[in-house]
């Protein structure tokens, strides 16, 4: 066994090389870009912490515009309370003929209580949407309103669905519809070059802009 | 298809054409050994590992050491692996763990899975890292085999172009050699600057705990930290594709933006894309590269158009709730269902033709919820063999394999003994292929039967609780069954291994199988909804990486040593060119029969089944 001396000797280099000595190169290089390196964290003229630009996080109040629908754990974008832990990220896995995604699962137990394993589907979602934003039965909904994203915490919506509530929006506010379409603008992130992407509304750093323009 | 999505296509595929040759170039200087511009830099820290790590430097292997010696350091490392995730509890300073997980998160079965899946370049995960390992585990336990399976990937490659390169030799060069050197002068500089490039993107380099924020209507919201970026460029680099969070590259840490979004799709292909013209280069006709450039690029074109195709045209079954399919300027359209806006449908069916062509695994949208259709160009791009570039020297390697089949049958048809880059290819070479072929098809097909079949017992110590008890239930160890999901109350047996599934009917078939084709294709990605932490499915699942990996390495390590040992074969005006059109036409033929005569039954039983339903607006299941 000529060659097991090897093995194990540079094992251990990369065990020491690329799991300790690379990790904390990137991190000194990062001390000097520490907003990024520290997950883009957001504080509020206090100093606490409200959230990350790239974490979405819940929305339900009429004056704030909405994330995407989130499938992480049962209180979704990685909020928690005592019974609910922290699950990490997540999203549907259903598959385009699950009855799940589509048509969701609506039961009742045994006490008249709804059931923990209840579940909108994109039906329940899309009525919702149109509910909550004033639009009629039959009104196109842009696809990423009524789907569950990839992480499960996307901070962006489409520019369409952004519109689409910002009737919503500036009338809790008393607001002027353009200002509020203007401050979508602003925080509208284009294609990269143009091609690679889709444009995309971060919709915390849109909803704290909302907050602060309210103050001025 | 939008104008958009085929720009997106077309650009990527013009950069990659951009980086093949410069690459190619670096990469043949390093591994014949010649001077690069990083030698004055790297060259003493080059030989003072060879130094620490007893390496003869000078020694020139046969095969059978070289394949010793890749297996003894993928072993010494998946038991190394194996044992620090059973004891991450104890590497708690530091801030190594601010959340405090024990080797209690990583059952013996899960941490042989998971050790098993990153020493063989796979990185299938069955469990939520971010709920599961430790920042320690994620760097030293689990990231160090995206760097040590990237090189020796690599190495093999090479190995196997020497076989051609070399006459009437005994050798096929030195592993621990390549391996270093790969890593020194390819790795580390492409890791260094990509890893910078990703912290100022927004990717975070941290040892903070968890944080807990406050969000604008009052809630408290966790949000993830650690040191991704240093993984985050390696598990692209090295087509390993195991993530440090959960959603993989969706997760908006991994994988913040679209300029992000595409240094890592191109980094998963720049060292296999590179690695054609390595062989062109080295076997003195670069059109030979190319040729073989050519095959892999058309098959990723195809895949990737009818992938963005299938997902644009969206869900029916969606679009009859008045969703819109139609894409706009201001709207993705299309199925959205599991993939992040910013990427939309363009740049998510790109990322997941490229993360399956390569046998990277890394995802930046859900492939469990695409189409039918959608989700078989993935799944067929894994039972390929992971060919179209594949994984870092894997892919080189395993399209060798196909161009000598593809010899074999052209011989066969004019009647002359097959010939290829100067050698002849005689029954033995043959035989090899034939065998890898069959082992993979065997693994793939034989765990996808199995697991579409098998019903477990509840475990003994079964017991049943009134009400009252519940209480004692939950403290009872989780029960020996072979399909009981790990580190869970008893009432998670699940019996059937059918059960697991996420979905019903075909799609739940397409789980299973996509299951096997990628842990047998070291690829790693999954249809995720498939519930794999439980000791069938963990060890099934292990073993077909295992079968995956090294009864494909040791096969073609062998056909390297019996070319290697052959004489160079003069051209003559009846040699078959293998530069040319036709070769190219071909191989891609030979790869594309070879599958679906092998698949298609089980993909039938799969995706094509569940395109008809969705079509027909057969009702959901």
């Amino acid at each position: 066994m000529k060659q097991l001396r090897p093995a194990i000797l540079l094992t251990l280099f990369f065990a020491v090389f690329a799991g300790i000595v690379f990790p904390y190169a990137l991190y000194a290089i990062g001390l000097t870009m520490p907003k990024q390196a520290n997950g883009s964290l957001i504080k509020n003229a206090k100093g606490e912490l409200i959230g990350s630009e790239l974490i979405a996080q819940p929305f339900s109040r009429p004056e704030y515009f909405h994330p995407r629908p989130s499938a992480t754990g049962d209180l979704g974008y990685g909020t928690f309370d005592k019974d609910h832990a922290y699950a990490g990220s997540a999203a549907t896995n259903l598959g385009p003929t699950s009855d799940k995604l589509i048509n969701g699962i609506h039961k009742k137990t045994a006490d008249g209580k709804d059931d923990p394993g209840n579940f909108d589907g994109i039906k329940d979602l899309a009525i919702a949407y149109r509910k909550e934003n004033g639009m009629g039965a039959t009104d196109l909904v842009p696809a990423d309103a009524v789907t569950r994203s990839a992480s499960g915490i996307d901070p962006h919506i489409s520019p369409e669905n952004a519109i689409l509530q910002s009737k919503r929006v500036a009338e809790a506010r008393k607001m002027p519809v353009d200002e509020v379409k203007k401050l979508i603008n602003a925080n509208t992130e284009e294609r990269f070059l143009g091609v690679f992407g889709d444009p995309a509304v971060n919709v915390l750093k849109l909803n704290i802009a909302l907050d602060q323009s309210k103050k001025q | 298809m939008t104008l958009n999505g085929t720009l997106q296509i077309l650009l990527f595929f013009g950069l990659i054409l951009a980086i093949t040759k410069p690459m190619g170039l670096f990469m043949a200087k390093v591994f014949e050994g010649e001077r690069t511009f990083l030698t004055p830099v790297l060259g003493g820290f080059e030989r003072l590992t060879y130094r620490l790590c007893g390496i003869d430097e000078k020694e020139d292997m046969k095969w059978t050491s070289y394949a010793i010696s890749v297996l003894l350091f993928s072993l010494v490392g998946a038991l190394l692996t194996y044992g620090l995730l059973r004891a991450q509890g104890m590497f708690n300073m530091f801030g190594w763990n601010p959340q405090g997980f024990s080797g209690k998160d990583m059952g013996p079965d899960l941490a042989a899975n998971t050790a098993t899946s990153f020493a063989t370049n796979t990185n299938w995960q069955a469990y939520t890292p971010e709920t599961t390992v430790s920042y320690f585990s994620n760097m030293v336990s689990l990231a160090i085999h995206n760097w040590m399976s990237a090189a020796t990937g690599m190495a093999i490659a090479v190995a196997m172009i020497r076989g051609f390169t070399r006459r009437s030799a005994k050798g096929i060069g030195n592993f621990w050699v390549d391996t270093v050197r790969g890593t020194l002068y390819v790795l580390l500089p492409l890791c260094l600057i990509g890893g910078t490039v990703f912290i100022a993107g927004g990717v975070p380099q941290n040892f903070l705990p968890y944080q807990i924020v406050t969000t604008l209507e009052g809630a408290k919201q966790t949000i993830a930290q650690g040191p991704v970026a240093s993984q985050e460029i390696i598990k692209m680099l090295g087509t390993n594709g195991g993530g440090f969070f959960n959603a993989n590259s969706a997760h908006p840490f991994e994988n913040p933006s679209n300029f992000i979004n595409l240094l890592q799709i191109l980094a998963i292909f720049a060292i296999p894309a590179g690695l054609t013209y390595t062989f062109g280069k080295l076997v003195g006709n670069t059109r030979q590269g190319w040729a073989i450039f050519g095959a892999m690029s058309s098959m990723f074109l195809v895949g990737a158009i009818v992938c963005n195709t299938a997902e644009q045209a969206g869900n029916p079954h969606v679009a009859k709730l008045g969703v819109a399919t139609q894409a706009t300027a201001t709207q993705p359209g299309g199925n959205m269902e599991g993939k992040e806006t910013r990427f939309g449908i363009g740049a998510s069916t790109l990322f997941a033709t490229i993360t399956t062509d390569a046998s990277c695994g890394a995802v930046n949208g859900m492939h469990d919820s695409f189409t039918p259709i959608g989700g078989l160009i993935p799944m067929f791009n894994i039972l390929t063999g992971e060919v179209i570039f594949g994984g870092v020297g894997a892919g080189l390697y395993g399209m060798l394999m196909f161009a000598i089949i593809g010899v074999f049958i052209a011989g066969l048809m004019v009647g002359r003994t097959p010939e290829y880059i100067g050698k002849k290819i005689e029954k033995f070479e043959v035989q090899m292929s034939m065998l890898v072929i069959l082992i993979l098809a065997a693994s793939i097909l034989g765990f996808t039967a199995l697991s579409a079949n098998t019903t477990y017992p509840p475990g003994t110590t079964a017991q049943t609780f009134d009400d009252k008890h519940a209480a004692d239930e939950a403290k009872l160890p989780p029960l020996a069954s072979w399909n009981h999901v790990n580190g869970s109350t008893p009432s998670n047996y699940l019996g059937a291994t059918t059960n697991n599934t996420n979905n019903g009917g075909a799609h739940g078939f397409s789980e299973i199988l996509y299951m096997y084709a990628s842990t047998t294709g070291n690829n790693g990605s999954a249809f995720g909804g498939i519930t794999s932490n439980t000791p069938h499915y963990n060890v099934t699942g292990m073993l077909a990486m295992l079968i995956g990996r090294f009864l494909m390495i040791i096969p073609l390590l062998a056909i390297a040593g019996s070319l290697a040992a052959k004489k160079r074969v003069p051209e003559s005006s009846g040699t078959f060119a293998t530069d040319s059109g036709t070769f190219v036409a071909l191989l891609v033929g030979v790869v594309f029969l070879i599958n679906v005569l092998t698949f298609f039954p089980a993909l039938a039983l799969g995706p094509i089944v569940e395109h008809y339903q969705m079509s027909s607006l057969k009702a959901p299941i």
